[in-house]
């Protein structure tokens, strides 16, 4: 069971008071009506499936109920980094590189 | 109280307490202290059970958990516990076992025919022979393969005792309280780190309690465990766990432990669970887990009587047992000769010690001579005699050609063997690190640490008790430090004796039999001879991970502790690769089997999931409702009266209701209170419906489909104020609609002012519907102005029923004039109960949830999630009006104008009448065009809902259809088992078309 920091709480806490809600920064576009088909339909459903690092969506759905995201090896299943919601996606290569170290 | 087999003394057994037990339903005796398989042993018996392919007799092989032969059955409270490891089983007064995988005893079983028609079952068997006809499958294989498949047989009834759990963090967990752990433990209690300290056996103290040609700090190892363990005790950062195994490490350095809490008991605490999963995280763990005994792999490996050479010598010294009176030691190593030593001590005749090296170490030999023990070098055991129990060892000289020469035989009455040691590397593994190859150990060790873990001692190949001591100093130390940033000082002990000992030796070994005739067993458990695994590689296999699945070597409980380097070494020999070529197969929680129990824990019985209840449940169940599970709600499903069966109430209940009045309790709807400045344009994107005009004080239905353009659920939607909507869901739908409104507003649209808050238990719901509803609710209702002009259809207002304030809806699920009623739920009994007895005074009735699903079907009222199933657009559904025209967007307007959501022959929701009237179809039948498709037609449609309707006097259904809306007045057909069903397409409104009911 993974170990999750939720940004919001300041707090660790196990992986069970939590939901992870997919690939994160997959924005919804801003005027759909303009969107073609073929961009809503990655929008829907064309999500990376990355072995490494990752950076994914949870949700403290068993605490404060907010949203923030995570940057996540997906091999080890480490969590490089932690933010909130609306702010912006790291540097994943830099943080993978920093990892590695 | 004979015990032939028990020594005059020694043994940390408490011969003072004598206690009975029965093996097989023979009494006999043990002492406190023993587990199940040294008393037997005391008492004799080698012979606990009977292979699991070929039925041959077997022995106790270990003293650990890695045991694979003595799987025994233990019988208590009138149930058994099946493959219990006897190695394992402490002894208590009473304690009843039973052997297994035996017909019709242990000592004659008919399976025991496997074992010479062996050439009939190699490796592979099962791939090759069930293959053909199909149709053999079920009826003949499978039934014959369970018969004879499996060691024990397992419980029948329920299990009747309970299980508890703990959650522990704590700064150092150490696994294994060998020499290593310990003092791992006692370094890292030093700094004030919280430690868990646990170890699988009954006692602290691993190899240490059956050591007695050692001292530490002067004292003989046992005590200064004792002390070890008492210094330990008294710290209030220290816990300590026995019989606790540390089954599996996960991410993150989650390690789940379970305590076996009362199993050892004659009559334990019934208050007290059997067993304790403990979740453990830790900052750091120290992995002492110690190293095992590898079996030799020579023909007739298997019989009983032959041990692992430390298990003889833990029997002898921890248990005070001789496993015989005249004992052969086989061996590669020299960790071996000091049982053969301690043996001889205690007056055991050593018939010979062989030795497979040429020229053992001086020091050995110059022992063994003032013992007068026999010792053969560089020889080797090429076959036993004997068949329930050994009594004869085959002796073979290696020839500098490689080849064998017959020694003779030597008689016994047991083997001890070594084949040198095997770190356990299984929660190293688990922590997902990788094992590297050490050539000079001729092992798998731990590689670069993974998680926050470290490995000393015997698990990482590290041997000889001043070693692994100092070790298991360092690796506390540095977990502590890592964990706590602090250090402290402590004096090591200082031991003399248990030192390291040299050699070993991997695979099979050479012999002058015949080697298609004879089985050298690698895997005990499974019935894996060497000759299985050579086949394996002579047919094709390459890779360990596809030997290991074809022979099922390494495939039993010991995931392969036992066999893996042996079975590793014979198939590096057969594809002439080197063993690091070869790979290794993966150890993978549990470390040793564990219950199901632990895993369940309370979640079981009425603790397994939630039970949700309505205010009006307990009048329910006084008044003979019959309850059906939605989710978690228990809700009522219909009310038989003077022995109605379901039909008679239904129908009695839909006539109540459409000729005078009905009462339901819709409570489970889901509930949202919508509420701040921008609630309104909130909702105008969350739903397809328009929101921002609809005037406080007024009700829409609002429909809620995905960003593709699904539907997901529905409900009414009432604004009570500028700034304040009631939003209801479906009853199963209200979490995903809260989350995903959440999840819009916080990611998506953060800059809308509202908040979103579950009220779906905060309100009880009456729903009164029917012609009469306003006269039944009329007496109680204040503040508003009931009639149809003031409080039209979709009205909702703020008032009070019986003096308590209330949200009143004028809406309706029945096509008939109705009301539902929202008090706070702790006046919902007070509200059922008051409308309960009010129905009765104008011939109403009370309904379940049948009678409504027949009343809306009747009106064609879907049900998300019944008539949708995730791919129907709100066009299928032949609802275009709830979709706001005029919206620019709302979640799912997009998706609705994607190429496959606007193509022709989408699956269209239709009406379907049955020719028959008194037919009724199967909800989720399929329709087809033709009335007898040929096998693999695709069908046109499914039936999604069918009930008979009173007001039709018929039975009716809703499907979707292929084009359905363009074929009213077809005939499909519905095909069963019993005949094609003709049916005819209609819309989906049966009754009351025009809707004048509702606005009366």
């Amino acid at each position: 069971m993974l170990l999750v920091y939720c940004p919001h709480c300041d707090v660790e806490r196990a992986e069970t008071e939590f939901s992870c809600r997919g690939q994160a920064h997959i924005a919804r576009p801003s005027d759909p009506s303009q969107t073609s088909d073929e961009d809503w339909v990655n929008y829907l459903y064309v999500r990376a499936n990355t072995k490494g690092v990752y950076a994914e969506r949870w949700r403290h759905i068993h605490g404060c109920g907010r949203f923030f995201n995570a940057v996540r090896d997906t091999v080890s299943d480490k969590f490089l980094k932690f933010y909130k919601a609306g702010e912006s996606m790291p540097d994943l290569e830099a943080l993978a590189k920093e990892a590695g170290k | 109280m004979s015990q032939p087999f028990r020594t005059e003394k020694g043994g940390r057994i408490e011969r003072a307490e004598q206690l009975t037990f029965t093996f097989d339903g023979e009494e006999m005796h043990g002492h406190k202290g023993d587990t199940l398989a040294s008393a037997l042993l005391a008492n004799g018996v080698h012979l606990v059970g009977r292979s699991f392919k070929y039925h041959r007799p077997r022995g106790i092989l270990t003293a650990g958990s890695e045991e694979p032969n003595a799987l025994v059955g233990i019988y208590r409270n009138g149930d058994q516990t099946p493959n219990m490891r006897a190695t394992q089983v402490e002894l208590y007064q009473g304690l009843e076992a039973t052997s297994q995988n035996r017909f019709p005893s242990l000592g004659f079983d008919i399976g025991a025919v496997n074992d010479r028609l062996s050439m009939f079952f190699p490796a592979g068997f099962y791939y090759k022979t069930f293959m053909w006809p199909k149709s053999f499958w079920d009826k003949v294989y499978e039934p014959v393969i369970r018969s004879a498949a499996g060691l024990g047989k397992p419980p029948k009834n329920p299990d009747h005792d309970f299980y508890g759990n703990m959650y522990a963090h704590c700064d150092v967990l150490v696994a294994g309280s060998g020499p290593a752990g310990l003092a791992a433990a006692l370094a890292a209690a030093e700094t004030g780190a919280k430690v868990i300290l646990c170890d699988e056996q009954a006692e602290f103290g691993g190899s240490l309690l059956s050591e007695v040609n050692a001292s530490v700090d002067g004292k003989s190892p046992t005590e200064w465990t004792g002390e070890a363990i008492a210094k330990l005790d008294a710290m209030d950062n220290v816990t300590l766990l026995t019989r606790t195994t540390a089954f599996g490490y996960f991410a993150h350095n989650y390690v789940a432990l379970v305590e076996r809490v009362t199993e050892h008991l004659s009559s334990p605490d019934p208050k007290l669970p059997r067993e304790r999963l403990w979740q453990v995280r830790a900052k750091e763990v120290v992995i002492a887990s110690g190293a095992i005994e590898r079996p030799m792999v020579f023909p007739e490996n298997d019989r009983p009587g032959i041990l692992l050479a430390e298990a003889g010598r833990t029997y002898l010294n921890r248990y005070g047992v001789k496993v015989g009176h005249k004992v052969v030691v086989a061996t590669a190593c020299d960790t071996a000769w000091q049982a053969a030593f301690d043996l001889a001590d205690h007056g055991v005749e050593v018939a010979a010690i062989v030795d497979m090296r040429e020229t053992p170490p001086e020091s050995l030999l110059s022992i063994a001579k003032a013992r007068g023990i026999r010792v053969e070098a560089g020889c080797v055991v090429t076959g036993t005699l004997g068949r329930k129990r050994v009594k004869s060892a085959l002796i073979g000289r290696l020839m500098t050609s490689g080849k064998v020469a017959s020694g003779g035989q030597i008689d016994c009455d047991a083997l001890l063997m070594s084949g040198g040691w095997t770190p356990t590397v299984s929660l190293y593994s688990q922590s997902r690190g990788k094992v590297v190859w050490n050539a000079d150990m001729g092992a798998y060790v731990p590689g670069k640490s993974v998680q926050k873990e470290r490995s000393t001692g015997g698990a990482k190949g590290l041997y000889g008790l001043q070693a692994t001591l100092e070790d298991g100093y360092a690796a506390g130390e540095e977990a502590a430090k890592a964990a706590i940033g602090k250090s402290a000082k402590i004096t090591h002990a200082a031991s003399s004796g248990g030192e390291a000992g040299e050699g070993g030796t991997l695979g099979a070994l050479p012999h002058d039999r015949n080697a298609a005739k004879v089985k050298a067993f690698v895997d005990y458990q499974n019935d894996v001879t060497a000759k299985d695994v050579k086949l394996a590689v002579r047919e094709g296999m390459q890779s360990i991970e596809h030997i290991k699945r074809y022979t099922t070597t390494g495939m039993a409980t010991d995931q392969g502790r036992l066999s893996n380097m042996n079975a590793l070494q014979i198939a590096s020999g057969a594809l002439e690769k080197p063993v690091t070529d070869v790979g290794l197969t993966t150890f993978r929680q549990p470390y040793t089997p564990t219950t199901f129990g632990v895993f369940a824990g309370v979640a079981r019985g009425d603790f397994f999931d939630p039970v949700r209840k309505t205010p009006s449940h307990d009048w329910v169940v006084k008044h003979g409702g019959v309850f059906e599970d939605v989710g978690q709600w228990k809700r009522t499903w219909y009310f038989p009266k003077n022995g109605e069966d379901m039909h008679a109430a239904v129908a009695r209940e839909c006539k109540t209701v459409r000729d005078n009045v009905g009462l339901f309790d819709a409570s489970t709807l889901g509930k949202i209170e919508v509420v701040g400045p921008d609630a309104a344009e909130f909702l105008e994107r969350m739903y397809t419906n328009p929101w921002k005009k609809l005037a406080p004080g007024r009700c829409r239905y609002g429909l809620l489909l995905n960003d593709a353009g699904f539907i997901t659920d529905d409900g009414v939607i009432g604004r009570l104020a500028e700034d304040r909507f009631h939003v209801t869901t479906t009853t199963g739908g209200a979490p995903n609609v809260f989350a995903t409104m959440e999840d819009y507003l916080q990611t998506e649209w953060p800059d809308l002012d509202v908040w979103i808050t579950s009220t779906t238990e905060q309100y009880a719901v009456a729903a009164v519907q029917g012609p009469k509803a306003r006269e039944v609710i009329a007496p109680f209702i204040e503040g508003i102005d009931l009639s149809n002009e003031a409080f039209p259809h979709m009205s909702v207002k703020e008032a009070t029923f019986c003096g308590v304030p209330c949200r009143l809806f004028r809406i309706s699920f029945t096509g008939e004039l109705g009301f539902e009623i929202n008090v706070s739920r702790q006046h919902g009994k007070m509200m059922w109960e008051t409308l309960a007895k009010e129905i009765e005074k104008h011939n109403g009735t009370t309904y379940g949830t049948e009678t409504m699903h027949v009343l809306r079907a009747e009106k064609g009222y879907i049900i998300v999630g019944q008539d949708t199933d995730g791919t129907v657009t709100p066009q299928d559904a032949g609802m275009t009006w709830a979709i706001g025209k005029k919206k620019l967007d709302f979640v799912g307007k997009r998706g609705l104008d994607r190429p496959d959501l606007v193509a022709e022959n989408r699956k269209q929701f239709v009406g379907l009448f049955t020719k028959d009237p008194q037919v009724k179809l199967e909800e989720g039948a399929q329709v087809t065009s033709a009335e007898n498709p040929s096998t693999g037609t695709p069908a046109e449609g499914h039936v999604t809902s069918s009930y008979f309707s009173p007001a039709l006097g018929r039975n009716i259904a809703l499907a979707i259809v292929k084009n359905g809306h363009a074929l009213d007045g077809k005939t499909l057909y519905v095909p069963m088992p019993d005949g094609s069903i003709p049916v005819e397409i209609t819309g989906p409104v049966f009754y009351d078309k025009q809707g004048a009911r509702i606005n009366v």
